[in-house]
């Protein structure tokens, strides 16, 4: 229990299998706080599955989901597990199209999230700072007027890591930030990454190799719903079973 | 958001301004002209008329209250039509209570219909309808409770899109065939009717008539600002943000349910004062009000004018109702294949509606005037 008490994301024997199909097969993992992780792996390794039973959008069949320790997120829903403190990035850029850049992040930051507090509340004092503070940090301070639907593709990306941001989560997962980026759209997002992991603790799940390589953190392989392999990117991608997987077949 | 004071004028933008001062030249000219200018004259307002604006009005009202679960929050509700019904049952229910011994059995407290079928003392569901308060306060409540009910088991269960719109259809069905009953005690097939006064005024003279606009507009008026300081707020905010990504909204920590069941309540309430003002002014509530045929031509009224921005739907309700008094008299059987047809021209080539093309013409001519070289910024 000790690894659970001083991790902030700690799964154990997660499995969950939908009309019989085995999404994940007793997948365990293990987050620090302050950690950074890439996670990797082949189409229908479950990344994406394991990201839904963090968030509370699916149920496990059987195992512990434990966030920093204490709190049991499989008897959970989606909006206490973000008032928790873990957000969320989807694959495919979700953002609030026919609001504002600056309504955006408005909509993102921390702040009382029930019906009254939103029809009758005034905004906070430092409301404006922190806005501003965060179009900086995702470099969309000239567009923060411009509907979010008027962006490209990278900024959309980008503002809705600034939507993250803005929820000031202990813990940010990010899935697949980078496709259909351009390279310099990617490295920038690789920049803009480990400048979060500063004070975040992220989990990201890419399938772009070089940009996993940018990030330079501890990488965990996925293959069929449990770990296949974890530690640094050369060390995993030297593993012949890891090779198999993504070469084998 | 800021202060209290400006808020009112904040609420109301160039649309608004244009949309409340129609509204207000109405209030004050509709009198004018049917009350004080000699009923000769070239001017005058007939009574009739004032009674079928009137009933637009009412038409105006819901299709603002179906545009805020329609058009800010998604939610495709063909089940309206049953909250507006609902309003206008209990306001008919006041108005049957007024009636007293002067109807045809004249009976002291059963209206008509209850001593036709033996029924011999008040039904528990008429008990307090006598009082003009408790009345109004029913005509809120019965469709706020009917939405809340269902609304916090159709969005619990994430009941969306069109399940949810099949659903609100089978709810105003099912209230059909239940009014229809003789034993529900309301009526049944007739209805109520015959109604003679409302607040001691005789409900067929010129001069309740004109004031039942006047109040008409009054609600229609409010039921706008009320709805333009729901969307422009944060909670506006949210919801939108529920129409365009709902997971979304609910992995950034917000209740959608909430939110939903707030909206859906909130509209539900404005659809029942638009049927209760719509009641007196055409003498007779129904079941057929339930059918679910005026639950989906409130919904072409909304994107005719075009979904989302309020002013537009009422707009919508007024020209399509308007098309509709003039159609079924030059071409009664042509109705249904005309407004057929305008749903699906609509759909086509004004998806927007109405507003949606002035608008546009509108940034299109602003942004000619700068000599074309700007891109004109979409407004909303």
């Amino acid at each position: 229990m000790d690894i659970a008490k001083n991790s902030l994301l700690y799964l154990d024997g997660v499995s969950v299998s939908f009309d019989g199909y085995k999404a994940l097969r007793g997948l365990s993992l293990t987050l620090a706080p302050g950690e950074m992780r890439a996670i990797i792996g082949p189409n229908g390794a479950g990344k994406t599955t394991m990201m839904d039973i963090i968030t509370g959008k699916t149920r496990p069949d059987e195992g512990d989901v434990l966030f920093a320790g204490s709190h049991d997120l499989t008897k959970m829903d989606e909006a206490s597990i973000a008032e928790l403190g873990i957000g969320r990035k989807f694959q495919k850029p979700t953002v609030f199209e026919s609001h504002t850049v600056d309504d955006n992040i408005l909509l993102a930051l921390k702040a009382p999230r029930s019906a009254l507090a939103t029809l009758f509340g005034k905004p906070a004092a430092d409301t404006r700072a922190r806005i501003d503070q965060i179009l900086e940090t995702t470099r969309l301070k000239d567009h923060r007027l411009r509907l979010a639907a008027d962006l490209s593709h990278g900024q959309k990306q980008w503002l809705e890591i600034g939507m993250l941001l803005a929820q000031d989560p202990k813990l940010l997962l990010v899935d697949e930030p980078v496709a259909g980026m351009t390279d310099a759209e990617t490295a920038q997002t690789a920049e803009l990454l480990r400048e979060i992991a500063i004070d975040h603790s992220v989990v990201v799940v890419e399938h772009d190799m070089s940009f996993v390589r940018d990030l330079g953190v501890k990488v965990t392989v996925l293959h069929e719903g449990a770990v296949l392999a974890e530690g640094p990117l050369d060390v995993v991608s030297a593993d012949p079973r890891v090779i198999e997987v993504y070469l084998g077949r | 958001m800021e202060a209290r004071k400006p808020l009112l004028l904040s609420l109301i933008d160039g649309r608004g301004a244009i949309f409340l001062g129609i509204l207000t030249a109405a209030a004050v000219l509709v009198p004018l002209l049917s009350l004080v200018i000699p009923a000769n004259s070239a001017f005058a307002i007939p009574a009739y008329l004032v009674a079928l604006f009137g009933k637009y009005l009412c038409y105006a009202l819901l299709a603002i209250a179906l545009d805020l679960v329609w058009g800010y929050c998604g939610i495709l509700s063909l089940g309206h039509g049953a909250f507006f019904a609902l309003g206008g049952y209990a306001m008919g229910m006041y108005l049957m209570r007024q009636i007293g011994t002067r109807g045809v059995y004249a009976h002291p407290e059963l209206p008509d219909f209850m001593v036709f079928l033996n029924m011999k003392e008040l039904p528990i569901t008429w008990w307090g309808f006598q009082s003009f308060p408790y009345a109004m306060l029913m005509v809120l409540l019965i469709p706020g409770l009917l939405a809340f009910i269902f609304g916090f088991l159709a969005f619990r269960s994430r009941v969306t899109g069109v399940y949810l719109s099949i659903i609100t259809q089978a709810m105003t069905y099912a209230l059909l065939l239940a009014f229809f009953r003789n034993d529900m005690g309301f009526g049944g097939n007739n209805g109520l009717t015959d109604f003679k006064d409302i607040l001691g005024f005789n409900v067929q003279a010129k001069e309740t008539r004109v004031a039942l606009f006047v109040a008409s507009c009054i609600a229609l008026g409010a039921g706008y600002l009320i709805a333009r300081a729901v969307t422009e707020s944060k909670f506006g905010k949210v919801v939108i943000a529920i129409r365009d990504a709902e997971s979304r909204t609910r992995f950034l920590g917000y209740r959608v349910e909430t939110y939903k069941l707030a909206v859906f309540v909130l509209s539900a309430m404005m659809a029942g004062v638009a049927g209760a003002l719509y009641v007196p002014q055409v003498g007779i509530i129904n079941p057929g009000e339930f059918a679910p045929a005026n639950s989906i031509e409130a919904v072409i009224w909304v994107a005719v004018g075009g979904r989302g921005t309020l002013v537009g739907a009422a707009l919508g309700a007024i020209i399509v109702n308007w098309g509709k008094t003039f159609f079924t008299g030059a071409l009664p059987e042509y109705w249904l294949f005309a407004l057929g047809a305008l749903f699906v021209l609509v759909t086509l080539f004004l998806p927007k509606g109405v507003v949606g093309v002035i608008e546009q013409y509108k940034a299109q001519r602003a942004s000619a005037n700068k000599g074309g070289t700007a891109a004109a910024p979409a407004a909303e």
